[in-house]
């Protein structure tokens, strides 16, 4: 990315959108305007004032702060979903898609039925075995998004393998290795770029629908889709408290997702 | 149509392996269902009469092959938590999740191939610039908070439906699918945005072609040139997308049917994670795969009528 590319309002307009999330959210992770999980009976239910500008739930949780803190945790989920799915598929597609052969055909048999399957079901069935919480749920997550970067990088490396740069890099006498990762790799970013933005995306919002379903992050940590299922019961007396979190989450997919449609991003 | 039949036998033993794949995982991970129902207070004597009932003292390997074999048969076994057979546990739960998603899928594509040819009609109006921007918002709203609006303003503002007002089908069919809009059109919102990404740039580019300049310069008009010559060309690129987005449908489902209190699989299938009830987790995901390959089997066989060029190639 050298700079914005001229008059790029995707980039601007969606990169405004997520810092909207983003930078309350690592202001989150050190600190927030009251305790999350305070509880505080005489505010129960509160509507929104100066000191609580988004009110208070049905424990008389301040919702600012907990929206502070729980997109942070959405934001740490999401980025270490997408570096375990993309370090690790970049590993196997490369391999496999480099080496091809019966090792290739029997992992991408695998990869397909893995693939097929809709990554939320998927991170559902590995919180279903590992057990829920942080840790699990990143490792579920990142598991389940592994498929669809092992699809994209294989085909890449199909493409690469016998185009002729590759080709004179071997001739020069490059390792197997120096040719995947320094030759190939660099020339693959464009994509891979693409759809770290896209998976980070997706990541989030499978992050926010298990914490909804309750085999995400466990009570009383701050989560947004966990905020989202208990706001349900106050939903015709106090919609703010479902709005509040629910509006988050979009600003930052939607930013995100503007800023991985941008002239600057794909056309590095 | 080989490979059609091909398609059909891969089919059939995805399914095995999934299915081999649920049985091992949750055969080999920690943690005693037999505890997980008595509680940690039971007595050794009550847990090993227990495992026994539960059939947990044979071998992994032998009670594998008993489940796989009843698999095959239809016969999940018995659920621990409920304590009846689990295919009649589900039997009735299956078309509630399977009804959602097709009628999500029926509200999608309508939705999106209307919307498609109503913007790319008329490229670079004012209609088509607020149509673009909308989508660009509606694609990045998850459907569970999708659902809760639409709880929201359709429901206790507007008072179209009754919230939680759930009719099974055999009961009443016709309040039943009157609620079931809501909840497939809050699953159908996000994937028809993307649906319609898709689909106006494919009718966008086939307008530019010569058999469309051809189609107008006969004098059919523009509504029957974008439905009856460019829409079919425009589908091709598109009906992957379909696929994928019928599978995300019934992830979607099971999501949704929190949000509007339907007894579907996706209820059963969490409080089974949380009591690690496993005949009736592996039963459930079973029946999930074979949903998703079926779906995945019917694009298939879709994108063959739309490109019968794909079935010659092969």
């Amino acid at each position: 990315m050298k700079k914005i590319k001229n008059r790029d309002f995707n980039f601007i307009v969606g990169l405004i959108l997520a810092m909207i999330v983003i930078i309350p959210a690592l202001i989150g992770t050190v600190w927030t305007p009251y305790d999350t999980e305070a509880m505080n009976s005489s505010l129960k239910l509160a509507g929104s004032s100066l000191s609580h500008p988004f009110g208070c739930d049905n424990f008389g949780r301040d919702i600012l702060s907990r929206i502070m803190s729980g997109s942070s945790t959405t934001l740490l989920i999401g980025i270490g979903t997408v570096f375990i799915g993309a370090v690790a598929g970049t590993l196997i597609g490369a391999l496999t898609g480099y080496y091809g052969g019966l090792v290739d055909d029997i992992f991408m048999r695998f990869n397909d039925v893995m693939f097929s399957f809709p990554s939320l079901l998927l991170a559902l069935v590995f919180v279903a075995v590992m057990g829920s919480g942080r840790i699990q749920l990143l490792l579920a997550l990142g598991l389940a998004f592994i498929p669809s970067y092992v699809r994209i990088v294989r085909a890449e490396y199909v493409r690469a393998r016998n185009l002729d740069y590759v080709k004179s890099a071997k001739l020069a006498g490059a390792s197997d290795m120096r040719v995947m990762f320094v030759h190939i790799l660099p020339n693959i970013l464009k994509v891979l770029m693409n759809s770290i933005l896209i998976g980070f995306n997706n990541a989030v919002l499978a992050e926010a629908g298990l914490s909804f379903l309750g085999i995400g992050v466990q009570p009383p940590a701050a989560s947004l889709g966990r905020m989202l299922a208990d706001s349900q019961t106050y939903l015709f007396n106090r919609p703010g408290i479902a709005i509040a979190p629910g509006l988050t989450l979009i600003i930052m997919v939607l930013g995100i997702s503007l800023v991985g449609k941008s002239k600057t991003i794909t056309e590095i | 149509m080989t490979g059609i039949v091909k398609k059909i036998f891969s089919s059939i033993l995805t399914i095995l392996v999934v299915a081999c794949l649920v049985f091992l995982a949750f055969a080999v991970i920690p943690g005693d269902p037999a505890v997980a129902k008595l509680g940690t207070q039971a007595t050794p004597d009550k847990l090993a009469a227990l495992r026994h009932q539960m059939g947990l003292d044979i071998p992994v390997m032998k009670r594998f092959l008993v489940w796989i074999a009843g698999v095959i048969k239809g016969d999940f076994g018995t659920s621990y938590s409920y304590s009846m057979p689990v295919t009649k546990l589900i039997a009735d739960k299956l078309p509630v999740t399977v009804i959602l998603t097709v009628y999500s899928f029926v509200i999608m594509t309508a939705l999106s191939i209307f919307t498609a040819i109503l913007a790319a009609r008329r490229e670079n109006s004012v209609m088509d610039r607020v149509i673009q921007i909308v989508t660009q918002m509606i694609m990045s709203i998850p459907p569970f908070f999708g659902g809760i609006v639409i709880t929201l303003v359709f429901g206790l503002t507007l008072k179209l439906f009754m919230p939680g007002g759930y009719v099974s089908y055999g009961n009443n069919l016709p309040r039943f699918l009157g609620y079931m809009f809501w909840p497939a059109l809050a699953i159908a919102l996000p994937k028809s945005a993307m649906a319609f990404s898709l689909l106006y740039t494919g009718l966008v580019t086939e307008r530019k072609k010569d058999y469309a300049r051809t189609a107008f310069s006969r004098g059919n008009s523009t509504k029957d040139v974008f439905y009856k010559h460019l829409l079919r060309n425009a589908c091709i690129p598109v009906v992957t997308f379909f696929g994928m987005a019928l599978a995300d449908m019934i992830a979607g489902s099971i999501v949704i049917e929190q949000v509007f209190g339907i007894p579907g699989l996706g209820r059963i299938l969490l409080t089974s994670i949380q009591n690690r009830d496993y005949p009736v987790v592996e039963a459930i995901i079973v029946c999930i795969a074979i949903l998703v390959t079926v779906s995945n089997l019917l694009v298939d066989i879709l994108y063959r009528v739309i490109d019968p060029r794909t079935a010659i190639s092969e």
